[in-house]
């Protein structure tokens, strides 16, 4: 039976598996209530520049309070190793944290991460001291990779960013948990709670998500869809699945039926 | 003197700091981080660290954003960046 190892990441134990991205909210009041609901303990946030002419003096930070939360800022939108060091660089320098969820991506339609540019960011990211989060294909040759190179995680994707098309290859996301000791987070490509269980039903440690909770119709709602989803996923994984068989086995006993 | 914040041209006085151009700007420096030609600056330094004529200075913070590029409508720093080398830049100062 599987052993429920609990989630640590850099000496930090989480009792959420989930971990929830800020973007595409209507409000921070929503996101806030949203990342609440999720049940999150962890949540990913964006680096950008401030806008210097219209400047609003409501900060993100003012709902989703560090303090509270592990903040785990992102490269997103990052489409060089360049570009994803130097706004790491500057994510770790506001002072609230040293890890980084790390993206490279490689080009504009797919979204899909630049895997090469990924794991020379990490390299480098890594020797200077940063907890490192990769975004990666469902790549276990590059899941190992990104271990021997001292990732702390491994995030490979469930599908494209914002797809919502759920696992694509559960077979690829099992070849990674085999091939790697770090933990596992699923991120990105996740549309409902069932796509959420199933990622925790494969033995993922965790799971990033953010458009499949503020996409939704009901955001909220949603997150806390996710919450069971992804509580209920790992139960079952703990638990052992029965065998799947060609033909029906009765579950009733075949002695006393009425005659 | 003349100086560019963010992309965009900016007239501040002689001696002006990063403190004092947070100020100016109406930004809590808690909230940001700030980069002055490249170099990463430590909070601690926003104080010491006095601005010259033609220096470069960015200053971002955390916005909204999750396994999507830029969600947020805010320009994105990274149109600026492309202007430096490999692992562009400069290694600084943290502690």
């Amino acid at each position: 039976m599987a052993v429920n190892k609990p989630f640590i990441i850099d000496g930090v134990e989480f009792k959420s598996r989930l971990i929830v991205g800020t973007g595409k909210y209507a409000s921070f009041e929503e996101n806030k209530k949203a990342v609440i609901a999720s049940g999150a303990e962890c949540v990913t946030v964006a680096v950008r520049r401030v806008n210097i002419l219209d400047h609003n003096s409501e900060n993100l930070l003012d709902y989703i309070d560090p303090k509270i939360y592990k903040i785990l800022p992102n490269t997103a939108g990052c489409y060089t190793a360049d570009e994803a060091i130097r706004t790491a660089r500057l994510a770790r320098s506001a002072g609230i944290t040293n890890w980084v969820k790390l993206e490279v991506i490689g080009d504009t339609k797919t979204l899909l991460p630049d895997n090469e540019a990924t794991l020379e960011a990490t390299r480098i990211l890594v020797k200077e001291g940063f907890v490192v989060f990769p975004y990666v294909s469902d790549d276990p040759i590059m899941a190992k990779k990104l271990q021997d190179a001292g990732a702390a995680v491994v995030m490979p994707l469930a599908a494209p960013i914002g797809s919502g098309l759920g696992i694509r290859n559960p077979y690829n996301i099992q070849l990674i948990l085999e091939a790697v000791s770090i933990p596992v987070i699923v991120d990105a490509g996740v549309g409902t709670a069932s796509d959420a269980a199933m990622a925790m039903e494969l033995g993922c440690d965790g799971i990033l998500m953010n458009t499949a909770i503020a996409g939704a119709k009901n955001p909220i709602l949603m997150a806390e869809a996710m919450n069971y989803g992804v509580r209920a996923g790992r139960m079952a994984y703990l638990a052992g699945r029965m065998p799947k068989k060609r033909y029906a086995q009765a579950s009733s006993p075949a002695e006393g039926m009425i005659e | 003197m003349k100086i560019e914040v963010n992309s965009i041209k900016k007239e501040v006085l002689q001696g002006t700091t990063i403190h004092g151009l947070l100020t100016q700007l109406n930004i809590v420096p808690q909230r940001v981080a700030v980069e002055l030609n490249l170099s990463v600056i430590d909070k601690n330094q926003f104080e010491q660290v006095s601005l010259k004529e033609g220096d470069c200075v960015e200053i971002i913070n955390f916005v909204g954003g999750g396994e999507a590029p830029a969600s947020s409508g805010n320009t994105a720093l990274v149109g600026a960046v492309q202007r430096k080398g490999k692992y562009g830049s400069k290694q600084t100062i943290y502690h």
